[in-house]
């Protein structure tokens, strides 16, 4: 009887370590997410401002400054249920501006525009890399969070379910190509 | 930025990996980081004064073949060591899912952990059976880099989640401006790799060499890598094996002196390649380059348009492509102008960046790597009074 008894605490005992070693893994990996969509963000944002740099400093003609304009500043403004689909329609805007290797020759001939047309091109370029690994991230969380053991025991907590951020970050290809 | 770089071969046994920490390390020094390459080394082996070594790699029969791995309580208190003196801001881990440093480094860090995948090993069963093992280790993992497309395919099938590509870099330059040496020229095939490894293919060209010489018949080859000369030859008719040339293992600079120098580089490999750095350097060098379809092969050279491509273990094919890249110096040229433009995207300069830029993307805003201690269970519980 007492054996038996030994036995269970002891099983018992072995399942809260792995069940507290799981949570722990959680944990790691909610941070994880979480510092992944902060520097996403933070690619985001800078990607915004430096559209609008360019787009408010004449060096284009006014229609593809205006096109930049209202939609870089769509996407800054963007709640967070459109902000999807306004960060993608900045990333449209800025493909069928920069669809012409002239407009970024023009950028670059702009006093100071070499330094903003760097700027632009680092920031296109880092919005995917940031994207996917926030993605990754999210990913790995929710494969362990439909595992049934955190299920069960709500390892997770209140932590609500992770999304991914799924836009269209293609850059425009004149911009972010490699010096040829 | 200071970062910590793990390498999981050893440093004093030549190979790609090891090279490409060695160039990546030297370039982020020059840029003004702080940089420490963790690998394993004998402790008597000289090393720059960048490489910390983790002890001795035991050689053991792993994934087919014997490998040099690191292990055991020794291996892992030297990697927490390092992590902790070294406060890192961030750790670049390579090859994180073998069981060497790599995986030691995960289990031990906390923080901003980027990892680069060189291999593409196909799925396998011990790869099944070890991924609840690996899963919580290649979780730490912030960023992951891949160096082709054609690896990060594997990787997402493998492993699940996604990379970034960031091709591996070379020093276009120093390939660019070496001096060509006239004895390796006019009417020569090159061909650089261990001649005892079926898998660089030189049997492939052999085996297409006879047909080449009835073509162009003042055609050598030249051959630089380890390996037994005379069993390689020995499919060879007697007559033709005095124009195979042998220079054995050659320095860096000789290399690219080669490169320069032959008419057409012969890339012949018959699988297990996940990039193809010796197609860059031949590119870099401004050579025509003749290679085998494989993936990886066929990325690099921008799918044939900045070199040559043959069916892969396809003799009759490589003859073919070779004759017809021997009697065409225009076609040549107009290979050789095209690779070189195409090349600058895996000089140093480029990649260096896109790799800073995915430390900068992980350490926005994120503490420094940490070494990765067991909170106490009192602690965890709640029942401990200290904190």
């Amino acid at each position: 009887m007492i054996e038996t008894l030994v036995w269970i605490a002891l099983a018992l005992g072995v399942i809260g370590v792995y069940l507290s070693w799981t949570a722990g893994r959680l944990d790691r990996l909610h941070t994880r997410m979480d510092a992944a969509r902060a520097a996403l963000d933070a690619q985001l944002v800078r990607r915004a401002s430096v559209v609008l740099e360019v787009a408010t400093s004449g060096v284009l003609d006014p229609a593809s400054s205006l096109v930049l304009y209202e939609a870089a500043h769509a996407a800054r403004q963007a709640e967070e249920d459109h902000r999807e689909v306004a960060e993608s329609e900045l990333s449209q805007a800025l493909r069928a501006v920069f669809a012409d290797a002239d407009q970024v020759e023009a950028v670059k001939a702009a006093p100071g525009g070499e330094e903003a047309a760097e700027e632009l091109a680092a920031a296109v370029r880092r919005v995917p890399m940031a994207r996917r690994f926030h993605n990754d991230a999210v990913r790995a969380a929710r494969a362990l969070r439909r595992h049934r053991k955190v299920r069960w025991f709500r390892l997770a907590g209140h932590a609500p379910f992770p999304l991914a951020f799924e836009m269209d970050d293609e850059p425009p290809a004149d911009l972010a190509d490699r010096p040829a | 930025m200071k970062i910590g770089i793990v390498c999981p071969y050893s440093w004093d046994v030549p190979g790609g990996v090891q090279f490409h920490i060695r160039d990546l390390a030297e370039h982020l020094i020059r840029l003004g980081h702080e940089v420490s390459v963790l690998a394993p080394a004998d402790d008597e082996t000289p090393l720059p004064p960048y490489v910390v070594s983790a002890g001795r790699a035991v050689p053991v029969p792993y994934n087919g073949s014997v490998a040099r791995l690191n292990f055991g309580f020794l291996s892992a208190a030297r990697v927490r060591r390092w992590l902790h003196d070294g406060v890192f801001d961030v750790i670049h881990i390579h090859e994180p899912a073998s069981p060497s440093l790599g995986l030691l480094s995960c289990w031990a860090a906390q923080g901003p952990i980027v990892a680069t995948f060189h291999t593409s090993n196909p799925r396998s069963r011990a790869m099944i059976a070890a991924y609840p093992i690996l899963q919580p280790a290649l979780e730490k993992i912030s960023a992951r880099i891949a160096v082709s497309e054609y690896a990060r395919r594997t990787l997402v099938e493998h492993l699940g989640g996604d990379a970034v590509v960031i091709p591996n870099g070379v020093d276009v330059d120093f390939f660019a401006s070496a001096e060509p040496k006239e004895e390796w020229g006019a009417s020569t095939l090159g061909f650089i790799g261990r001649i005892d490894e079926p898998r660089k293919g030189l049997p492939v060209l052999m085996a297409a060499f006879p047909r080449i010489v009835e073509e162009c018949p003042d055609v050598r080859l030249l051959v630089a890598g380890r390996g037994d000369e005379e069993e390689a030859v020995a499919s060879l008719p007697a007559d033709l094996r005095s124009r195979v040339e042998f220079l054995g293992m050659v320095s860096d600079e000789d290399k690219a002196r080669l490169l320069r120098s032959v008419d057409v580089y012969v890339a012949p490999n018959t699988g297990g390649e996940s990039f193809g750095i010796i197609l860059v350097e031949a590119l870099s060098a401004g050579a025509a380059v003749l290679a085998s379809d494989l993936d990886a092969f066929a990325q690099v050279l921008d799918q044939g348009a900045a070199g040559e491509l043959f069916a892969n273990e396809d003799a009759g094919a490589l003859a073919e492509a070779a004759v017809r890249l021997l009697r065409d110096p225009a076609r040549r040229a107009e290979l050789s102008a095209r690779g070189s433009a195409h090349v600058r995207r895996f000089d140093w300069s480029t990649v260096g960046a896109d790799i800073l830029a995915v430390y900068e993307t992980v350490t926005d805003g994120a503490a420094a790597v940490a070494t990765d201690e067991r909170v106490p269970l009192r602690t965890r519980w709640g029942l401990s009074r200290e904190t």
